[in-house]
């Protein structure tokens, strides 16, 4: 052991100063920027302000902001009514098609997602494959307008969000016991009630990770709505990244930042609390 | 539909002990083309407690989920107090099931996973509460219901198991190696409390199990099946006594086995055999053995009786191992054939011939007449 000692001090010292130099760091400047005042030469002014934070009560952020929680929910939404039943079937599959199956699912990462969004505008664009493939068929007149509209923005979030849903509710399937099903259903439970009695509660932590993991990237993935919304689609990542690149008020940018994150931070700790409930709920019942 | 309770109530009234509660009629299943229950025919009968014993893979625990309709049979009915439930899911068939795993759920208290069954059935909420507190308190869990199935100790959570098959009263509790995951203690107790649950309810009980003690000590009947076939069915006593072959001989209890030959037949019916070299009379049974017939002779290691070597009759052999087991010596005796034979003898201090030492010569002999004879096997492995 003795000898292992400085190799282990050297591993732990390297993940601090990683931590140290590319998150904490990084997160304090954001933090200082936020509460200083906007400099057309140095970006920001050493000059305490709270203007920044008193901008984002303007009833036009709190409108971006509802916006993009909604279509964030929307996207989450589709993520679970897919993910869920995919998870499930995956699951009961023999055991030698399962590990393709989820080979395919994590195979998109490989492209880095913002190729991946382009080469969806490629599927939506008026004169788009998805278009020549309607007409061609006559299924439609005259092409559809599917690009730079919310539903392509929700496309393009769910395209690249789904496999952080269906990894989370895959783990979980795989956990559960294919007796647990059989007892139920031994005990006289038809399947609406061992899904909403078993399935439902043992696959639930799988269900809070998944949204989660959905819903907080789905608020800041601002070239998707780039790319696929156009100027009008507005996520809150958009109004940050135009705040430090194009309108280089970084004080608010940074204002925005802190929200958005003590939003994410008010919802993991949601989960927390829910998660808790969830494995307590019933042995309050029985005491009930 | 399911009959209602009260229906099945008034049917266990009336039914007397010997009404076949289920039947199996040419029952067969196969996975990936390996047979694992070949065609066929079981009764059980009213308020029975069967056993289903045999070696793992024998098709044993297969049967019992064909019974609970967790599988399809390929072929052949299942016919439960005369009706036709072969097609039926298990959550429409009044049996119910104890896994091998308890299959509690983790998620649910003691309470809750008992209640299970009746809030299936939408049972008023006051009744739930009573049948629940009933039951639990026949299990002796009625203070630990608030608890949840991790807080448990393994003997507690098959209290659950059990007392969560039995709340609905189902004419058929199916019991699958219940036992097997507890100590040695614990499982002896569970045994006695399992045929106190059985006696209490009236429930018919098909219990699965590869411990032939266990199937001996606590069944009415005992099925013992090989390779999807049942060889034998019989009381405990008559499988151990009356073995209908040498797979049951050997799987019930421990055996010797003499191959012998038939040297004559005597006038009453008995045999003279050719056993060893030596000429031994042998009971009569009905098998009717003619001259020149192999068969085997079979004892148990209780019924074997050890003489000191100076003695005329029984085989010369020398004891190659003595095994301490409590009550009883055990003793390996090699004879000079090279067959070795187990005996078990009951302590007998006072008895000056019973202290053998190893290696030392001795002279086996049986009690005349508790031979089993069976007709030659030709090798089949067992």
């Amino acid at each position: 052991m003795k000898l292992r000692a400085p190799f282990r001090t050297a591993v732990v010292a390297l993940i601090w100063a990683w931590m140290l130099l590319f998150v904490f760091l990084p997160n304090l400047l954001v933090i200082v920027a936020s509460f200083l005042v906007r400099d057309d030469v140095h970006f920001v002014r050493p000059e305490a302000s709270l203007e920044s934070y008193a901008r984002l009560l303007d009833p036009v952020y709190a409108g971006v902001f509802l916006d993009s929680l909604g279509m964030a929910v929307t996207t989450t939404l589709v993520c679970l009514l897919i993910g869920y039943p995919f998870a499930y079937a995956v699951s009961r599959l023999p055991a030698r098609v399962k590990p393709l199956l989820i080979f395919l699912v994590i195979l998109p990462f490989w492209t880095n997602s913002l190729v991946r969004t382009y080469a969806m505008k490629l599927l939506l664009a008026t004169n788009g494959l998805t278009n020549q493939a309607l007409l061609g068929l006559g299924i439609v007149d005259a092409p559809l307008r599917m690009l730079y509209t919310e539903g392509a923005v929700i496309a393009g979030l769910v395209y690249v969000l789904l496999p952080f849903m269906i990894l989370p509710l895959y783990a979980v399937f795989e956990q559960l016991r294919e007796d647990l099903l059989e007892v139920s259903s031994d005990l006289g439970a038809e399947r609406w009630r061992t899904f909403r009695y078993v399935v439902l509660p043992l696959t639930m932590p799988g269900v809070l990770a998944g949204c989660l993991l959905v819903l907080i990237p789905a608020v800041g993935m601002f070239y998707v709505a780039d790319v696929l919304g156009g100027a009008r689609h507005l996520l809150i990542g958009n109004v940050i990244k135009n705040q430090f690149l194009d309108a280089r008020d970084w004080p608010f940018g940074a204002a925005a930042s802190i929200l958005l994150t003590l939003a994410m931070a008010l919802l993991l700790y949601a989960y927390y609390l829910s998660a808790r409930m969830v494995r307590r709920r019933s042995a309050d019942d029985a005491l009930a | 539909m399911a009959p209602t309770r009260t229906d099945a109530e008034a049917a266990w009234r009336v039914a007397t002990p010997e009404q076949t509660i289920l039947q199996l009629q040419g029952i067969s299943k196969s996975f990936d083309d390996k047979r694992v229950v070949c065609p066929l025919d079981l009764d059980v009968r009213h308020g029975e407690f069967l056993t289903l014993l045999g070696p793992s893979g024998c098709g044993k625990t297969t049967l019992l989920r064909l019974i609970g309709g967790f599988e399809r049979p390929d072929g052949g009915t299942i016919l439960l107090a005369g009706r036709d439930i072969t097609r039926l899911p298990p959550n429409q068939r009044p049996v119910n099931t104890v896994f091998q795993s308890y299959a509690l759920f983790p998620h649910m208290s003691v309470f809750d996973n008992v209640a299970y069954g009746l809030r299936a059935e939408r049972r008023p909420r006051a009744e739930v509460e009573s049948r629940v507190r009933e039951v639990l308190n026949m299990v002796q869990l009625e203070e630990l219901a608030g608890r949840r199935p991790d807080q448990l100790s393994g003997g507690q959570q098959q209290r659950v198991a059990i007392a969560r098959a039995v709340i609905k009263k189902p004419r058929l509790l199916l019991l699958d190696e219940p036992l097997s995951a507890l100590d040695y203690k614990l499982r002896k107790q569970m045994q006695i409390e399992l045929k106190r649950i059985q006696r209490e309810l009236g429930i018919t009980f098909l219990f699965v199990t590869h411990d032939q003690e266990e199937a001996l000590s606590m069944s009415d009947r005992v099925v013992v099946m090989r390779e999807g076939h049942v060889e034998q069915i019989g009381t405990p006593r008559d499988v151990y006594e009356n073995p209908s072959n040498l797979f049951v001989a050997r799987f019930v209890g421990e055996i010797n086995v003499f191959d012998a030959e038939v040297a004559e037949v005597l006038g009453d019916g008995r045999l003279v055999g050719q056993i060893e070299g030596r000429r031994i009379t042998l009971p009569a049974r009905n098998g009717g053995f003619a001259v020149g017939d192999a068969l085997h002779v079979l004892l148990r290691p209780e019924d074997l009786r050890l003489l000191p070597p100076e003695r005329e009759e029984g085989f010369s052999g020398e004891v190659v191992e003595r095994n301490y087991k409590g009550m009883t010596l055990e003793s390996v005796i090699r004879l000079e054939s090279g067959l070795q034979l187990l005996a078990s003898e009951f302590f007998d201090e006072d008895d000056p011939d019973f202290d053998y030492r190893l290696g030392e010569r001795i002279k086996v002999t049986w009690v005349p007449n508790w031979e089993i004879l069976l007709p030659r096997e030709t090798a089949r492995a067992v």
